[in-house]
């Protein structure tokens, strides 16, 4: 009887597939490695062949140069490589541009490793596609009942309604450099904002990339210090979290301090931050689009990669569905990043 | 309601007070009737509910969801309301969403079972920040860092007003302040502040600025009194109402029922409100602020708290005498009516502040310098009036100056910094700092006393930020430890009022309005303060 850990198992460098002889996201150099997306966690360098989404391996090159990898797989979204009987496709993950669940298949077993994912609409990437599986490797960076995001649209609406409440201020809102900040950009056109977006020069090139992909982000000038400060007042910058509390800030005139991250939901978080109007973006699935999604697929079995795991285990074991936690070390969430890192 | 909770999501995380103002003046120009009336009531205290008790809320969060889940994200976000303001499981085809209003109405006229229903019903109905904001208002207290001077002044930017005006007709009007909206936006007259024990706001005093005023002014024209170290109050006794004010017109009437009690007069008096009790020997004596601080800001007050701490008024100005208004007449005139006023009133617990007879500004400063023993040792300074000044809201320059004792000043080392907030975001500008402090062995090391966020200018704030980003030991969060010991370290001058015991405190004893005065770059951390030099103070 073939058992699903014959297909992937945990191993110190991440999940394996012992017939196919590849890893999905390692945390360290492998011969062969499947990505699910471009984020540094799941994305590192140094790898013999890396498989991914074009838009993925475009990401690593410019993140890492060009040499990140030894040999390039392009799998674009619905496409399948196969490897000794082993059948690897790509499916949208709904979480940043590229971003793919790897859905494996050997002898008739159907594994899906979710990668990060969320469920809600996305203007910057292709939306999640559930694909029926017997086991379902869930993340759940956001897998406590108390993560319950709002709705996009609501947040966008409260960063507008205080631009025009302060205009003699200026609003920073730290985004996550790939994915938050194009998808924050991109919401506030989609609200009316069509004034010049000002960027941290850490944003720029995948700012660049996302607009290359066919992501149009509307007028975009570099937030420099050459500009008068009161020239800032009433506009609206996007900058990398770490940038928002640092001496940076200081080129701007009272600057709002905003953060787009799910974990802004909890105001301790916020308050500790120094963060003045929170605003509650991710692009990771909340508590109510994980669970949503395990009863939608009704796996035969979950298995939860990483993030709170304790309590959607909890929740399995509620609903009666086989679950277990692989506890794989190595992936931090990108939305936490480390605040005190001070970036020029 | 979503306005609203939108409104104190805000504020909670706003640190600016004009920001404060902006957020709140914006609401009440946007908000309807009576909506808007009751926020305003919420924010300055006037609007306050005990409908649901912490214990009923966790029961009700459990009947719906599995009670491991419940105590995992209750362990995780710290906070009941907001715990259970985000898992609160959505009902999907609930009802529509609460007004404010409609959320006081029912909760004014339904009884405490249909309460209990309707607050569940409310919770279905709303969205995350919704039902924290109901949570909040249910249980009582917003603390979204708003104090109802704030709100009050926020009320005179949306009209246009000075807040003196707010605060002389705010105990005319009640929830949800239909009329006083209605003069604000100019629509109808400004409701009457006839109504009997209002309060009246009140006159403050500059603070003198010995090198320039001293040259210009005359001892002939001031009389001098001590300046008491309590809280400055009004009490109005006035055609059967008997209240306590705030120096703000925040009413405080049910925290001092021994005060109230023995408001038998008629009138309005200005004072200091005090623990007085008797000392060792036996004579009635001042306590220290901390004594009356164990009386402040408490909803209810027990016996022992009456008998351990004992509250009065010591009087130093009349408003009203019977149905006479005073303000308009000179202090010397006032000062007389008051002498007799305290008489005739014959209660322990109101008595008059002594003037102290003065010929020349040399002879008060000796005094200030040296005050006798008893009552005035306690007194934060001296206050000078003059004789022909009629009683004016606010703070006119010239009539009344305060002048403060020399503060306490000592030298400690900067061990913590935490980044501010707001404007101050981007600096380290919370400084804890220590003072040497010798073991058994001989050993010295820095105790914690202390914490100043102010006294600096924005350029040595920059200096101080970048020591502190150039000699971080650790971080611990927005903390960062700073180097400090005894062959390096930032000296800083601290100055502050006073000191207390505290059990709070390793070092055991806690300042009163710590700030920095002068950064030492010059000095050796070595040759800062010992701890044993505090203590001596406490002991004097």
């Amino acid at each position: 009887m073939l058992k699903p850990q014959d297909l992937l198992c945990p191993r110190p460098a991440g999940l394996y597939c012992p017939p196919g002889d590849f890893y999905i996201d390692p945390v360290r150099p492998v011969d062969r490695a499947v990505i699910t997306h471009g984020h540094a966690d799941h994305a590192r360098a140094g790898h013999g062949v890396v498989t991914a989404t074009p838009e993925t391996l475009a990401i690593m090159g410019e993140r890492y140069g060009q040499d990140f990898t030894g040999r390039r797989q392009a799998v674009a979204y619905g496409e399948s490589v196969t490897r000794d009987g082993v059948e690897v496709s790509l499916v949208p993950a709904g979480h940043v541009l590229g971003s793919a669940q790897a859905v494996v298949r050997w002898k008739g077993l159907t594994m899906v490793v979710s990668g990060d994912y969320k469920r809600r609409r996305d203007p910057t990437c292709a939306p999640f596609e559930p694909v029926p599986c017997d086991v379902f490797i869930t993340e759940a960076t956001f897998g406590l009942p108390v993560f319950r995001h709002p709705p996009d649209g609501e947040e966008i609406a409260k960063l507008l309604k205080s631009v025009a409440q302060f205009p003699e201020r200026s609003h920073i809102v730290g985004a996550y450099a790939l994915g938050k900040a194009q998808r924050v950009i991109k919401l506030l056109r989609e609200a009316g904002w069509d004034r010049t977006i000002y960027v941290h020069g850490a944003l720029e090139r995948l700012n660049r990339l996302y607009e290359a992909h066919g992501v149009d982000l509307g007028p975009l000038a570099p937030a420099t210090v050459a500009r008068n400060k009161d020239a800032f007042a009433g506009e609206i910058i996007v900058a990398p979290p770490s940038a928002l509390l640092d001496r940076w800030s200081r080129r701007f005139p009272e600057p709002v301090a905003a953060f787009a991250s799910g974990w802004m939901r909890v105001r301790a978080r916020a308050r500790q931050k120094g963060v003045e109007l929170p605003l509650i973006l991710s692009d990771h699935a909340d508590w109510d689009e994980l669970t949503m999604t395990l009863d939608e697929l009704a796996p035969g079995e979950v298995w939860i990669t990483h993030g709170r795991e304790e309590a959607l285990l909890r929740w399995c074991e509620l609903r009666g569905l086989p679950a277990k936690a692989l506890a794989l070390v190595g992936y931090e969430d990108e939305e936490e990043e480390d605040w005190s890192a001070e970036t020029a | 309601m979503r306005a609203f909770a939108h409104l104190l999501d805000r504020l909670s995380l706003t640190a600016s007070r004009n920001a404060k103002l902006t957020l709140i003046r914006d609401h009440l120009a946007t908000t309807p009737d009576p909506d808007r009336g009751w926020a305003l009531a919420a924010l300055t205290g006037d609007l306050s509910f005990n409908a649901a008790k912490p214990a009923f809320i966790r029961k009700a969060v459990e009947a719906r969801m599995d009670a491991v889940l419940f105590r995992w994200s209750y362990d995780y976000v710290g906070d009941l309301a907001e715990t259970v303001a985000l898992v609160w499981p959505a009902r999907p085809g609930a009802n529509r969403e609460p007004e404010l209003s409609e959320v006081v109405d029912a909760l004014q006229s339904a009884s405490r079972a249909e309460v209990q229903r309707l607050i569940e019903t409310w919770l279905d109905a709303l969205d995350p920040d919704g039902r924290w904001a109901l949570l909040k208002l249910m249980t009582g207290g917003l603390r979204v860092g708003v104090s109802s001077r704030l709100a009050k002044q926020a009320c005179a930017d949306l009209g246009g007003v000075p807040i003196g005006e707010i605060e002389e007709v705010w105990h005319a009007v009640e929830p949800p302040y239909g009329d006083l909206f209605a003069w604000l936006e100019g629509k109808s007259e400004r409701p009457s502040p006839d109504a009997p024990g209002r309060f009246r706001p009140v006159m403050l005093a500059q603070a003198i600025d010995e090198a320039v005023d001293f040259a210009k002014l005359d001892p002939a024209d001031y009389a001098a009194e001590w300046k008491w170290d309590g809280i400055r109050i009004q009490a109005v006794s006035e055609r059967g109402e008997r209240r306590l004010y705030t120096r703000t017109g925040d009413d405080i009437s049910a925290t001092f029922p021994d005060v109230l009690e023995a408001m038998t007069f008629e009138g309005a008096l200005d004072g200091e409100l005090i623990v007085i009790r008797a000392n060792e020997k036996g004579d009635r004596a001042l306590a220290s602020f901390g004594d009356l601080q164990q009386r402040l800001n408490r909803k209810t007050v027990d016996a022992k708290m009456l008998s351990t701490y004992p509250a009065g008024i010591r009087a130093y100005d009349l408003l009203l005498d019977g149905e006479a208004d005073l303000r308009g007449l000179p202090f010397a005139e006032r000062r007389k009516r008051l002498e007799a006023f305290v008489a005739a009133a014959a209660s322990p617990r109101i008595d008059l502040s002594p003037l102290q007879p003065f010929e020349t500004w040399e002879g008060l400063a000796a005094l200030r310098a040296e005050p006798p023993e008893g009552d005035a040792q306690l007194a934060e300074g001296l206050m000078l009036k003059r004789w022909d000044s009629v009683y004016e809201p606010g703070r006119p320059k010239g009539p009344w100056f305060k002048w403060k004792r020399d503060p306490h000043l000592i030298d400690a080392v900067l061990m913590y910094a935490q980044r501010g907030h707001g404007k101050r975001s981007s600096f380290y500008s919370d400084y804890t700092f220590g003072v040497w402090r010798e073991d058994a062995n001989g050993d010295r090391s820095l105790t914690p006393v202390g914490k100043a966020y102010f006294g600096f200018t924005d350029e040595e704030l920059k200096q101080l930020d970048k020591f502190v980003r150039d000699n971080t030991l650790e971080r611990f969060g927005p903390v960062r430890s700073v180097r400090a010991n005894l062959d390096f370290g930032l000296v800083l001058e601290v100055a502050f009022e006073g000191l207390q015991r505290s059990t709070r405190h390793k070092s055991g004893v806690a300042m009163r309005f710590p700030r920095i005065s002068r950064i030492r770059w010059d000095k050796p951390s070595r040759e800062a303060d010992e701890l044993a030099t505090l203590e001596r103070m406490l002991g004097s």
